[in-house]
């Protein structure tokens, strides 16, 4: 029923929407909640566990009952809350936990057999026999659990992340935040000022408070518009702070696009990380039910909603209203209720001492003890100081007391104490660093004290900044005191609820105290208690008070449970954002990248890169094909690869040759200009971290090159070694990974295609030599050096020539018989010749194990190489690098373990595995990289390669590491 | 978790590579004990309270730095440079 002339709606605006296939009409401004308690729908959901009718309990995020379905074109988010949820045209809600109608629900009947689901029930119904569990019992719980349901799709919603700092952050815009705000703001500090709800004011606006003697809306507004008229401060709306964190850090969700229809040009939501130097939780306090008998029907909801959904909404949604309270706050709604023309049928004050004389009835002393009405409230009874009572009434507004929301302050440990005048917990004042609770949160309930809390709040927050404070002025408001007499549970006959979304009684609280689980996290866990997605809000504090009821030993003894973020649910899709698919993962192309992608080539991810995995042609059937014809051009002709992905690493100065011996084994210093040498880096343990060639360019300039898988590893490593052995050395590195493209030419007509091509024939140019050259008067740097033994050459170029290089290596080498390879065929040509990649030093292995102990120079210390010594990184006990040819055609993969033919096949007897393999068109057969424990010593030997998961099981001979060309004439040719 | 870098002031943990304890900058030379390498790689305390640790500004200037912190209240007490330390 709405009341005219009341409420912040736009009553010119009116919004269809939808809720279980129903069309409604509210306002905008409306939540989904308000506009059903509008058009009289107080039916609004089932319980989790009793499938009970339910209708709106709360005017917030904090709602239990309330939990819709979204359901939008691509996505379908379950759990919403009613209360939070604004409408708009075009919005489609579903009710859910119910089959087949939200008013007729099978699953209903756990109602009727309730006395059986009490606490515990899964855990000592579902014990036995032992293979009941699978088969049975877990698909129909599964079937039964859960509430919403969601589409069975992938959101394809966006979704949005972001960062944002500030000197102050005010939690909250309620009488305490806006002050702090306010304060801080003017003294010139950059704050953010965060409100879950979509207008500022918080309970200013929801009591219909006066400040200054005028409507608080008034105030309100003029602070709106004077903080939002300042350059430093960020007001975010719709935006709930989650979490507390680390070092002055927030999580926070804003509903960007939720309230609105599908918006392509707006995010969803976005997830905020805030970093704060103060901040001042001003998120206010929630009010919470009293447990009496039937306390959960549709039609009774917190006296605080009551008067947010009059105030704010101008809806009362009850003709009869009676109000059920321990304190005084009850009053001043059903004061404003009649105020409205609404008729209030009694106040029930549990009090005894309290005032009696109102516009109404009042019961003192009175309890309800029970209530009428299965899909909506039509009358209660229960007693008085008087006697008893019953009344008809359609709507009944409770009040047992508020909870400061202080949840955050619980975010890093901290526990909050019992503070018995309030009956409530309170935050304690450290809790979390830089942090400042004021007003209702901190257990101040009156409007002058929000008021006053805010502002000194602001000001320690500024004095902690050394910001000289501002001087606004407190409006005049009330400032009346909080009289509480706790009341947490009515006995009756009937059950009481506390935790409403999980059907958690004070029956069932009482049964775990009972059976043993008297703790209060235990009793959580056996009751399920606080577990849903209010995680508490509305019950754990009363539920707490039943517990310490029970076993005698008063709140303060008996504990809280703590809470942890995020202080709402929280889509996954939100703190996710950014992650879909590739989301923002970095993509790096090489310059030849349209050139290979212009031949079809698959491009295969390295890292980052992208690399061309093999060039098809015409005519081939398979991917093999193309990497056995690429091969032949390398051992045939001349073939032509992109290398840039390998790390290029600059290092100059004087101590740069006597750095290089620092992180290789084998030395540097000593190499001539011109020339290139081949390298091994161990890590501090002294396994092989990275293998690559270093060229000295002059006296005190070389080249490192590092493998692509390594290259960050290696330049952290470097930078490592710099700063913690030699920052005092003259010797300077930078990454010059970018900077150059390079490619392979290989193949024993690389010379020719290189002499034809360069601008001047190459003269003397041995194996392992480095020298510039020019190229159409591009400058040119070129390298003789080979990953496949055969005669090969690396040229490069300034980046921006890459690809122009990369095409007209490509042309001259097919007018040669030969043309690109791929990685397939540079994985085969590397494996022929037995040289190592990061499937070989995978991290495991030493210099020893690959062969290459004698790189360690007994001349020089370097890193790992103490660690290389240890006992156990070398010796006959190590699996050492092998080759490995089957004795048959067979195909072998890597990953397969190597055993000696005769024994077990168990991991004891594993001697080793397979580390890479490839089909050699020379051999006709796979060949294998792979380590055997002793195999240098098993040369000429058979293993068994094993591969249970791929059915394999060959024999093969176990050889050296390198096939071909083993004396490296190809090489030096 | 916000880390101080003594070059670019307080920036995100995400910038940051964690490597260990700063037992990690006292390495054992060639001439060393093999012994003491269990030290040196692997034998850590674990304080409940003040803890030192090297990080490294990866996503930023590549200064490797001692960062000191407390493990019981995750406060951050300061950072300073490893290039210093091997100065001075």
């Amino acid at each position: 029923m709405r009341i005219a002339g009341k409420g912040l709606i736009d009553r010119t605006k009116p919004v269809s929407f939808k809720f279980d296939g129903k069309a409604y009409q509210g306002f905008k401004g409306d939540t989904v909640a308000s506009a059903l308690l509008a058009n009289g729908v107080k039916l609004v959901g089932r319980s989790f566990k009793y499938h009970r009718p339910r209708g709106v309990l709360t005017a917030g995020s904090e709602e239990p009952n309330a939990m819709i379905e979204v359901i939008g074109a691509s996505n379908q988010t379950p759990n919403v809350r009613a209360t939070v949820q604004e409408i708009f045209e075009g919005l489609n809600t579903r009710s859910q936990n119910r089959w087949p109608s939200l008013r007729f629900d099978v699953m209903a009947v756990n109602d009727m057999v309730s006395p059986f689901l009490s606490a515990g029930f899964y855990y000592k119904t579902f014990m036995w026999p032992r293979a009941f569990w699978e088969a049975i019992y877990e698909p129909i719980i599964r079937r039964a659990a859960g509430l919403g349901s969601l589409s069975g799709k992938h959101d394809e919603g966006h979704y949005e992340k972001a960062f944002a700092f500030c000197d102050v952050l005010v939690i909250g815009a309620g009488p305490s935040g806006l002050m702090a705000a306010l304060e801080a703001a003017r003294a010139g500090a950059d704050v953010i000022l965060c409100e879950e709800d979509r207008l500022l004011g918080g309970r200013l606006l929801a009591d219909d408070a006066h400040l200054d003697g005028k409507p608080a809306g008034e105030w309100v507004a003029a602070v709106e518009a004077e903080l939002k008229a300042l350059p430093n401060v960020r007001i975010m709306p719709r935006t709930t702070v989650t979490g507390a964190y680390d070092g002055g850090q927030f999580s926070a969700v804003e509903r960007v696009g939720l309230h609105k229809g599908p918006r392509p040009d707006l995010p969803r939501e976005c997830f905020w990380r805030i970093t704060a130097a103060r901040t001042v939780l001003a998120a206010g306090a929630l009010e919470r039910s009293i447990a009496f008998p039937m306390n959960d029907r549709p039609g009774i909801m917190l006296a605080s909603a009551v008067q947010t959904y009059l105030n704010k909404f101008g809806v009362v949604p009850g003709k009869r209203v009676t109000l059920f309270a321990n304190n005084d706050g009850a009053r001043a709604v059903a004061r404003q209720l009649m105020a409205a023309g609404v008729t209030v049928a009694a106040i029930l004050d549990s009090r005894t001492d309290a005032s009696a004389v109102e516009d109404c009835p009042v019961y003192l002393g009175a309890q309800v003890t029970d209530t009428k009405g299965r899909l909506g409230l039509r009358a209660i009874t229960g007693t008085h100081v008087g006697g008893e009572f019953a009344l008809e009434t359609d709507l009944l507004a409770v009040s047992g007391g508020w909870n400061p929301t202080l949840h955050i302050t619980c975010h890093l440990n901290g526990r909050p104490r019992w503070e018995a005048s309030l009956a409530a917990f309170v935050p304690l004042a450290d809790a979390v660093p830089n942090l400042q609770a004021a007003g209702a949160c901190n257990g101040v309930f009156d409007t002058l004290g929000c008021l006053r809390e805010g502002q000194a709040a602001a000001r320690a927050a500024l004095r902690g900044l050394n910001i000289a404070a501002a001087d606004a002025a407190l409006p005049t408001a009330e400032g009346l005191p909080y009289v509480i007499a706790p009341l947490w549970q009515v006995a009756g006959k009937g059950r009481a609820w506390l935790d409403f979304a999980n059907d958690v009684t004070t029956k069932d609280v009482k049964l775990a105290a009972q059976e043993g689980y008297a703790s209060v996290e235990h009793m959580k866990r056996y009751t399920t208690q606080g577990m849903a997605p209010d995680q508490g809000k509305n019950s754990n504090v009363g539920a707490l008070a039943v517990l310490a009821d029970t076993t005698g030993r008063g709140i303060p003894e008996t504990g809280t449970t703590t809470f942890r973020p995020p202080f709402i649910p929280t889509s996954i899709a939100a703190m996710g954002a950014g992650g879909r698919g590739n989301g923002f993962a970095p993509q790096r192309f090489l310059t030849s990248d349209q050139a290979s992608r212009d031949r079809a080539a698959p491009m295969i991810e390295a890292g980052l890169w992208y690399r061309p995995s093999y060039f098809p042609k015409p005519g081939e059937t398979s991917w093999l094909d193309s990497c056995n014809r690429e091969i032949g051009y390398v051992r045939g002709a001349v073939g032509v690869c992109d290398v840039s992905t390998l790390g290029k690493i600059d290092i100059q100065g004087k101590d740069a040759g006597r750095f290089l011996d620092l992180v290789y084994t084998n030395t540097f210093s000593t190499l001539s200009v011109g020339r290139v040498r081949y390298g091994l880096m161990l890590r501090a343990d002294g396994y092989v971290l990275d293998d690559g060639t270093s060229a000295r360019l002059g006296q005190d300039h070389y080249l490192m090159t590092t493998t692509t898988a390594a290259a960050g590893l290696v330049m952290r490593h470097l930078d490592f070694v710099h700063q913690s052995e030699c920052a005092d050395w003259d010797v300077r590195f930078i990454s010059v990974t970018e900077s150059w493209a390079q490619f392979a030419v290989a193949g024993p007509m690389a010379r020719a295609l290189l002499n034809g091509y360069l601008d001047q024939p190459l003269g003397d140019f041995p194996f392992m030599a480095t020298g510039a050259v020019t190229v159409g008067g591009v400058q040119a740097r070129l390298f003789r050096i080979s990953f496949s033994g055969e005669e090969g050459y690396e040229i490069a170029v300034p980046t921006r020539y890459g690809e122009a290089l990369f095409r007209d290596l490509v042309a001259r080498a097919e007018t040669m018989g030969g043309g690109p390879y791929g990685m397939e065929a540079l994985n085969v040509l590397r494996i022929e010749k037995g040289l190592i990649t990061h499937a070989e030093i995978d991290g495991r292995a030493t210099a020893f194990d690959i062969g290459a102990a004698k790189m360690l120079s007994a001349k020089k210390d370097c890193i790992g190489k103490l660690a290389a010594s240890r006992p156990g990184l070398i010796g006959p006990e190590r699996a050492q690098m092998v080759g490995l040819k089957p004795l048959s055609a067979e195909k072998i993969t890597s990953g397969a373990h190597l055993f000696i033919p005769g024994a077990d096949l168990n991991r004891v007897n594993s001697q080793g595995h397979i580390s890479s393999v490839g089909y050699s068109p020379m051999f006709d057969r796979d060949l294998a990289l792979g380590f055997l424990v002793n195999g240098r010593a098993w040369h000429g030997e058979t293993v068994r390669v094993v591969d249970r998961l791929r059915g394999i099981d060959v024999l093969a001979e176990v050889c050296d590491p390198v096939f071909h060309d083993k004396d490296g004439e190809k090489l030096r040719a | 978790m916000r880390i101080p870098c003594p070059l670019c002031g307080t920036r995100d943990r995400r910038e940051f590579y964690y490597y260990g304890s700063e037992d990690y900058l006292k390495r054992p030379s060639d001439q060393g004990m093999v012994e003491d390498l269990d030290n040196h790689l692997f034998l850590r305390d674990n304080p409940a309270g003040v803890m030192r640790d090297v990080w490294y500004h990866e996503a930023g200037c590549g200064a490797w730095m001692v960062v000191t912190r407390n493990t019981i209240s995750h406060e951050v007490l300061g950072s300073e440079l490893v290039a210093k330390q091997k100065e001075a």
